[in-house]
């Protein structure tokens, strides 16, 4: 797949949805370059499998151009997309041992016997299920089928990879493991891949870019990084994480006021007295160091302990932001340390440069 | 970068050649359920607006018809019988599920089988058997009369030979209301101490309302729309059903007949739109997360439903048990002893032989290409895109045979086929109209089993395969049609059974080349003879029982050559 220079390897010019009345997608335009992993992140119903479906043909958009590697696909028909896909449910076929799934798509191709054998068994060992082929999909576990889908979706050798909430039906322990796997995998294959999924944890460790998509729209296209650090919008910094939200005022330039207090904010410019929302993360509020006469740093009583394990999320009330409750992480020997409990007076700083300031 | 493109574009995907043919293959659904199901409906439709001769007059035979006071009498006769068998059959039957599923009784499965195995022959052998025991030589003749009725042909008869031969139906309907149960209810009302006639009430009942009403609306309907009964044993008692044969083939007098299949098709219709509307309620009341209810033994209880069944199951067997006792006896009521004399005679001076080797060429076709087109047509409806304006149509002529009586469909092939000018006209008295009207007839049911059973397949099969670049057929031989073998199995049967002891539609289509066995039920009867009459009902019972047992084995080794992956781990 030869793609004029410059021109990246999937491009959304303009993607719009409507079903009847209602609109699932609105203008989205967005860039693969060939290679990436790009994981669509939203809450259910934001639109981002109908995206992907939309990408692979399944469903037709309402409005706006695809192109893949150099064509345009907009008004291609699945089957003369190049993908593969791999579903939430698999869809593997029941009846079809594991080496005929696999074959599913290079039978059809007319390729000789004895090279479809190879590379069945070249795409079994890829995923690490070597010697499974004369088995059916029920014998297999989830995460055992949900890498032959992989495989299977593997076998021609598509340009593109989509996964549609691949790791959704998989309990904890399989899917924290299979999500380095598939990683990995594609980093070796340099296979530029989609996925989809609802889980903020799956695509901040997956991904190289994620698009973080809310009612239609993509609010946030970012590294993991970006989006966890400088969310774009409140509903980023929401979604993505835990967060507290604050309200205050803009003091001045680079000020920010919330109750009594006043933080020196270098991100946050507007005009003096406007109202803004502050977002702050748990881990952007620390109890070491503490040092005498920092501005930022806050008294504040202990009002709840929730044990986490290893840390506790502790809800704390700070007496200089007017009553705001704030959600900061502490590690268990901090808290025995200096025995802290519920009721127990402490410091807290604020690391003020973190704080992501948007109008109220 | 960013090539600035009107977000206004709009995008019409190109079709491809493969969903082309599937396109093609609706198209082709369409058109055969078209022809042999919208047709004929419509033409009866035409017929009922015009005079004898061809001229649109209007309602006026509409009017005619609550002119003549013998027809507007059939009415009543045809409600009112139907209503007491509704009453009688609905409580009876709910009863004998109750004990079946929620109880702990033994015998269970051959309560069952026994109530169900009448639905193997032809409707009217109930009629044949209660003139043997009631009848003018029945054996127990007096004991009618004793009860002050006069004689068993008329509305004794009809209402009798109705509750019988309904009743396996309402009890299927209400198995299946009385099985879907929640045991976590329940559980719920046992441990907050409720008692069990408040379980019953608060629980049990409303659960299954929508297959109470279900089954009422399906009684009523079979029992108004049902033929052979009320020929076989409704003396000069008229109803809607006997007057349709009459006017057309008695008295060629298709616009007034035109009327009466409307008058038919009302009531049907009803049902089915009440039915949608249940089975739509019901399936969305049980959760996946449900668990099913198992009955806990309860001494009395169980007794009281054992009884209950034992009755009714001797009161079935009774009555059917006559019909084939009297089919082999030499000359009833004055010489019992075994003969094959009615066998003998029906088989062979009756003709028989040919209309039973008919019967089951019938079947057989009707088996092979009502699955063939049911199972085709369901799947292209489920599993392919595109072709959106064609689909409704396809849905709704798919569901519509349901709503549509035998004879209506049979009168309706009269009027659509015999017309000189339709081109499908060199159809009309050949086999193949027969098996076109009986597939038709009994689409609904196959349809919605290939329905149910493709559903259950993943859906994204063929999203699947068009990402790999194989063609949708590849995937439907290779993946679908094999999972789905044990309901196609299902499917070929159900059309095979219900070919074999049909009656209502082809009794106006049949030629003297192409005579079936359950049509010559009815000329033995108005022969007279009816210990032949009984006979060849028996010997079509037979025959759908051994085919019955020969589908088992069929679907058992279905099951063991293609469903072997299911066997997990």
């Amino acid at each position: 797949m030869s793609s004029p220079q410059g021109e990246p390897f999937l491009r959304l010019e303009g993607i719009g949805k409507n079903f009847g009345s209602f609109t699932a997608l609105r203008d989205i335009r967005l860039e693969v370059p060939k290679g990436e992993f790009v994981c669509f992140l939203g809450p259910s119903g934001c639109g981002k499998t109908t995206l992907l479906r939309i990408i692979a043909g399944l469903e037709a958009q309402s409005a706006g151009r695809i192109r893949q590697g150099g064509r345009d696909i907009s008004a291609l028909p699945p089957a003369e997309r190049d993908y593969g896909i791999v579903f939430q449910s698999y869809a593997l076929f029941p009846n079809l041992s594991v080496f005929d799934n696999v074959a599913y798509g290079l039978v059809n191709r007319r390729a000789a016997r004895g090279a479809i054998e190879a590379r069945v068994g070249e795409l079994l060992k890829l995923v690490g299920l070597p010697g499974a082929t004369a088995k059916y999909p029920s014998q297999l576990s989830g995460g055992e089928q949900q890498r032959i889908a992989l495989a299977r979706a593997l076998a021609t050798s598509p340009g593109l990879l989509l996964l549609d909430e691949p790791l959704s039906a998989l309990d904890a322990i399989v899917r924290v493991r299979l999500r380095q796997e598939i990683r990995s995998l594609q980093q070796r294959l340099g296979v530029t891949t989609i996925m989809v999924t609802h889980d903020q944890e799956e695509a901040l460790s997956m991904a190289d870019r994620i698009v973080v998509m809310n009612q239609g729209a993509i609010d946030q296209v970012g590294t993991p990084m970006q989006v966890y650090r400088e969310p774009a919008t409140p509903f980023v910094a929401d979604f993505v994480g835990k967060v507290n939200m604050l309200s205050g005022t803009v003091e001045s330039a680079g000020r920010i006021r919330i109750g009594a207090s006043s933080f020196e904010c270098p991100t946050c410019n507007g005009s003096t007295g406007r109202r803004v929302r502050v977002y702050l993360r748990p881990e952007d509020i620390v109890a070491r160091p503490i040092a005498e006469g920092d501005p930022h740093v806050l008294d504040a009583r202990i009002e709840k302990i929730e044990f986490l394990g290893s840390y506790c999320m502790v809800r704390v009330n700070a007496g200089g932001l007017q009553g705001q409750p704030l959600t900061v992480y502490l590690s268990l020997n901090y808290l025995s340390e200096m025995a802290l409990a519920s009721g127990s007076p402490m410091k807290l700083r604020i690391l003020a440069e973190r704080m992501r300031v948007f109008d109220a | 970068m960013s090539a600035v493109l009107t977000g206004a574009l709009t995008v019409r995907q190109r079709v491809h050649w493969s969903d082309r043919a599937a396109h093609l293959g609706l198209a082709l659904i369409a058109a055969t359920l078209a022809a042999f199901l919208a047709g004929p409906l419509f033409a009866i439709l035409l017929q009922a607006v015009d005079d004898r001769h061809g001229a649109f007059v209007g309602l006026d035979n509409f009017f005619a018809y609550f002119g003549t006071p013998a027809l507007a009498e059939s009415l009543w006769n045809s409600v009112w019988t139907s209503l007491v068998v509704t009453a009688v059959v609905v409580p009876a039957a709910f009863a004998y599920a109750y004990a079946l599923t929620r109880s702990c009784m033994p015998w269970k499965s051959a309560f069952r089988i026994v109530t169900l195995t009448p639905l193997l022959a032809p409707s009217l052998l109930a009629a044949i058997s209660f003139i043997f025991w009631f009848g003018n030589q029945g054996v127990l003749k007096g004991l009618l009369q004793a009860l002050g009725i006069a004689q068993i042909y008329g509305w004794p008869g009809i209402i009798a030979s109705q509750i019988f031969s309904v009743f396996p139906h309402a009890l299927m309907i209400l198995i299946t209301a009385l099985s879907l149960a929640d045991a976590r209810l329940y559980e719920a009302a046992e441990a907050l101490g409720t008692r069990r006639a408040r379980k019953f009430f608060t629980i049990t009942l409303p659960g299954a309302k929508y297959g109470l009403a279900s089954a009422a609306m399906v009684t009523f309907t079979l029992v108004i729309t049902d033929f052979g009964i009320p020929k076989v044993i409704g003396g000069n008692f008229n109803v809607l059903a006997t007057d349709v044969f009459k006017l057309v083939i008695g008295q060629q007098d298709f616009p007034k007949g035109a009327v009466v299949a409307l008058f038919l098709l009302a009531p049907a219709l009803l049902t089915f739109a009440v039915d949608r509307f249940v089975q739509r309620k019901q399936t969305s009341m049980l959760t996946a997360r449900a668990v099913p209810y198992s009955p806990k033994p309860s001494r009395g209880f169980d007794i009281a439903m054992t009884a209950y069944c034992v009755v009714v199951t001797l009161l079935i067997l009774a009555v059917f048990g006559m019909a084939i006792f009297a089919s082999f006896v030499k000359f009833w009521p004055y010489d019992l002893s075994f003969s094959l004399r009615h066998y003998v005679y029906g088989i062979v001076d009756g003709g028989v032989d040919v209309a039973f080797l008919n019967s089951l060429a019938l079947a057989a076709w009707t088996a092979l290409a009502g699955t063939a087109i049911v199972f085709v047509g369901a799947y292209l409806m489920e599993k392919t895109r595109g072709a959106d304006w064609l689909r409704p149509a396809v849905q709704l002529l798919a569901l519509l045979p349901m709503a549509v009586p035998g004879l209506v469909l049979g009168l309706g092939y009269i009027f659509f086929f015999n017309a000189p000018s339709n081109p499908l006209n060199f159809l009309y008295h050949t086999m193949a109209i027969l098996v076109l009207c009986t597939v038709v007839h009994f689409y609904t049911t196959g349809h919605l089993t290939a329905v149910t059973a493709l559903k259950a397949l993943d859906a994204e099969f063929e999203s699947v395969s068009a990402s790999l670049k194989v063609p949708f057929w590849k995937t439907f031989w290779r993946v679908t049609l094999p999972i789905c073998t044990p309901a196609l199995v299902d499917i070929s049967r159900y059309f095979f059974i219900n070919a074999m002891t049909t009656i209502s539609a082809v009794v106006f289509l049949y030629s003297p080349e192409t005579k079936l066995a359950s049509v010559a039920i009815l000329n033995f009867d108005e022969a007279g003879e009816i210990g032949a009459a009984a006979a060849m009902a028996v010997l079509i019972a037979a025959a759908s029982l051994v085919v019955c047992v020969a589908y088992l084995g069929i679907g058992w080794l279905v099951e063991r050559r293609t469903q072997a992956w299911r066997a997990s781990k």
